[in-house]
């Protein structure tokens, strides 16, 4: 019977802590790499480490070890914000912009700063979408702008208000030395400056944002890798609603 | 030969009007100049190094001629003339300027014979160095050796250039034929070329000539250890290409991505600053011998690789011509594409194998780059393993030139050490294990491999014709490659073009193009 307050991974029984883990050891391949890594895995927690595999990678070595990891969580104890919403289909979302805000609304969206990579807010915007997810181009009801990459946060904001942009969607991709940080501040900053922060839904995506760092840089919400359009569309209905800002 | 039963008429015809279009954007170039086609022939003539508070000095000469309102004849001229006045150097006399002690388009003008006499015996200079470099390299690939086709091309992207050369050398030892290093993004809309060595980047490397010699030393180390010539590619796009390609020609790089349309419609640059730009920087990378990678693949992240796919073949077609103009051999052409339809697709893999074997039968000599799934990466990095390796046989089937590495970890984060062995070693299973597969095997007639081939060249045969019809500028403004729209007078860098005036000369053009080859 599993104790859902001292949880541990699954291999094939249960309670066994099997964990598969590959890493790099900049030493030369051999016996002491090896061991060097065995040990690690030790550190971490595994007992019984065992290198399955280790290859000469010329003055480094690749391992691909397995082990039973010792630590347990209480799940029953676990938290994790999220956004707090009802996700609606395409057509519910249409249907709910005609039922309670009865006029279009504006999202403005961008890859900001020095991010060239619009992959995620293609997905969320454009008309295709992804996966079969239609993107916010197509939904009724909404008027979507994609600004594209390497948009300047002054200019990102600069649009906004002179679309009168009910939200703002803001993609990063890159976050190599968590260059992200310091851009998704400026533009809270901007918006704040502007006078106009409370007036629309900050929102910003990409595959290392979680929810509660959007929140933590006062960002509305945030949305991380299997967001689809739907997703970031219930959102700001339902906040818009919320924040009466029909 | 043809597995495809392609329709010749088909391939003319699109090729007719690719010519068309280039022909008619050519007029358009060959009247005008840019502040980075003016900056390039500045360091071909020997200009390099920063002032004091850090601007590259062929930007301080460049401006200097800009704001005086001589950029309309060309560097060329105005360099000659400061040296047949003063008896400086190309570097003194920007130095000087940069000092402000010159002012090179107030000072007395000198006959015009005597200035293109003075620049033409420093260009040539400029010229045999490059030439060196190219002799250079075929002696290294004839003594050493060099990888079988497809060449695996990886990149390294650490954002500091020792780091960098110390994961290039690794991934040189697990079987790399080309590194290349991925720029910091952000580079591409800088309007100069940073200077010397540097360790700060996000997401990749600043390109400066520094950088460039760096690595490639680097790798001329690692060649003699694995006994494999190994090539080098950086990124010859964004505002300063023709920089970037003059300064690769100096340091003897050997790949560059040069595509004609790619700044234009990712990068938000101003199309006729990157038309104008592209014909230089062709130009020169033509000469020295470096392989050209087209950006096709790119139309395939922002639209669908399936409904798109008749776009990629048309913009093989048009920057081919390009190319041709710019006079790089079809050997040098690395036209681009990619594997990214959608992995939940019936057939996709077929329809794969059709769009790289067309590409490969229309475009014979060219040594393809095919580049691996992205879009459809997940972070399933075990999916994302058979992902590359669907890649990696359609390659090898269809004899694609350059083979851009697919990493399992990519759309988690830039490749790590092991990442680029896992897609090495990949690569190199298949590529041994299938080597002659495509030898033996035929496509059913009218079979959906056949079929798919020859709607995808029809359909760009049509879109070509209808482009030549209405021009490249309408045709961008209109969204018909990767659906994104761009009007001519909009983006970044339209300010750096200036229409040449009848004094205007660039003495490479000529030493280049004109037979300077052997």
């Amino acid at each position: 019977m599993i104790d859902l307050t001292r949880v541990k991974p699954y291999g094939d029984t249960l309670n066994d802590g099997m964990v598969q883990l590959s890493f790099t050891l900049p030493v030369p391949y051999g016996d002491e790499a090896k061991e060097a890594a065995r040990q690690l895995a030790m550190k971490m927690g595994l007992e019984e480490p065992s290198v399955v595999y280790a290859k000469d990678l010329v003055g480094f070595t690749y391992f691909i070890l397995y082990g039973r990891l010792i630590h347990t969580v209480d799940y029953t104890k676990i938290e994790v914000p999220k956004v707090d919403v009802d996700v609606m289909s395409k057509e519910e979302v249409e249907e709910f912009i005609k039922d309670n805000i009865k006029r279009d609304i504006v999202v403005v969206g961008a890859c900001t700063g020095t991010d060239a990579h619009t992959v995620g807010i293609d997905a969320i915007m454009n008309m295709k979408g992804y996966a079969g997810h239609f993107g916010l181009e197509r939904y009724e009801g909404i008027e979507a702008y994609n600004l594209g990459s390497q948009v300047p946060n002054e200019d990102l904001v600069a649009k906004a208000i002179e679309l009168n942009a009910d939200a703002i969607l803001v993609s990063q991709v890159v976050t190599q030395k968590d260059v992200h940080i310091p851009n998704l501040t400026q533009l809270v900053e901007l918006l704040e400056a502007e006078g106009i922060r409370d007036r629309v839904i900050l929102i910003c995506g990409g595959p290392r944002i979680s929810h509660e760092l959007a929140k933590e840089l006062g960002y509305d919400a945030g949305f991380g890798p299997g967001t689809f359009a739907e997703h970031v569309a219930s959102f700001i209905v339902t906040e818009m609603v919320k924040r009466n800002m029909v | 030969m043809s597995k495809l039963n392609l329709d010749q008429n088909l391939i003319n015809s699109s090729r007719k009007a690719a010519k068309k279009i280039a022909d008619d954007v050519q007029e358009f170039i060959d009247e005008h100049t840019t502040t980075s086609t003016e900056r390039a022939i500045a360091r071909l003539l020997g200009i390099d190094g920063v002032d004091e508070i850090g601007k590259p000095l062929p930007n301080v000469l460049i401006d200097n001629i800009k704001e005086g309102g001589g950029l309309e004849r060309g560097i060329a001229y105005w360099l000659g003339n400061a040296i047949v006045q003063t008896g400086d150097s190309p570097q003194e006399i920007a130095e000087k300027v940069a000092r402000g002690e010159l002012d090179i388009i107030r000072l007395p003008a000198a006959k015009e014979e005597k200035i293109q006499a003075t620049i033409f015996e420093l260009a040539q200079e400029g010229v045999e160095r490059i030439k060196a470099n190219r002799k250079k390299r075929e002696e290294l690939i004839s003594t050493l050796g060099e990888g079988n086709k497809p060449y695996l091309y990886v990149i390294v992207a650490t954002g500091n250039i020792y780091e960098d050369i110390e994961q290039a050398k690794s991934a040189a030892r697990q079987g790399a034929d080309i590194i290349a290093v991925i720029r910091t993004t952000g580079q591409s809309l800088l309007d100069y070329v940073p200077y010397g060595a540097t360790t700060e980047g996000f997401g990749g490397t600043y390109a400066t000539q520094e950088n460039f010699r760096l690595m490639r030393r680097a790798l001329d180390e690692v060649a003699e250890e694995v006994g494999r010539y190994i090539r080098l590619c950086n990124y010859c796009s964004g505002l300063c290409m023709p920089e970037i390609a003059a300064m690769g020609a100096l340091e003897r790089l050997d790949v560059m991505l040069n595509d004609a349309l790619y700044g234009i419609l990712f990068r938000d640059i101003n199309m006729q600053r990157t038309l104008i730009d592209q014909y230089f920087s062709r130009v020169v990378n033509g000469f020295a011998g470096i392989i050209i990678n087209t950006g096709e693949d790119n139309y395939l992240t922002t639209d669908d690789a399936v409904e798109a796919a008749h776009t990629v073949l048309a913009s093989q077609f048009i920057n081919e011509q390009f190319a041709l103009k710019a006079g790089i051999p079809e050997e040098q052409m690395g036209l681009g594409h990619a594997f990214e339809m959608d992995p939940d697709l019936e057939n996709g893999f077929l329809y794969e194998l059709a769009q790289a074997q067309m590409a490969r039968e229309i475009f014979p000599k060219a040594p393809l780059k095919y580049m691996p799934p992205t879009k459809y990466m997940t972070g399933n990095i075990f999916k994302g393993h058979i992902q590359n390796a669907l890649f990696n046989l359609v390659s090898i089937m269809t004899g694609q030139g350059i083979q851009l590495l697919g990493m399992l970890t990519e759309a988690i984060h830039t490749p790590h050490l092991q990442d680029r062995y896992l897609a090495i070693e990949n690569a190199k299973y298949i590529f041994n294990n299938a080597k002659d597969l495509g030898n033996e095997i035929s496509f059913k007639e009218g079979g959906i491999i056949q079929t798919r081939a020859q709607k995808v060249l029809k359909d760009a045969e049509k879109l070509l014709n209808q482009i030549a019809e209405m021009g490249l500028f309408a045709t961008i403004e209109q969204g018909k490659f990767g659906g994104v729209k761009r009007q001519r007078t909009g983006g970044k860098g339209l300010d750096g073009v200036a229409k040449k005036d009848s004094g205007y000369f660039n003495p490479f053009i000529q030493l280049m193009m004109g037979g300077g080859r052997q």
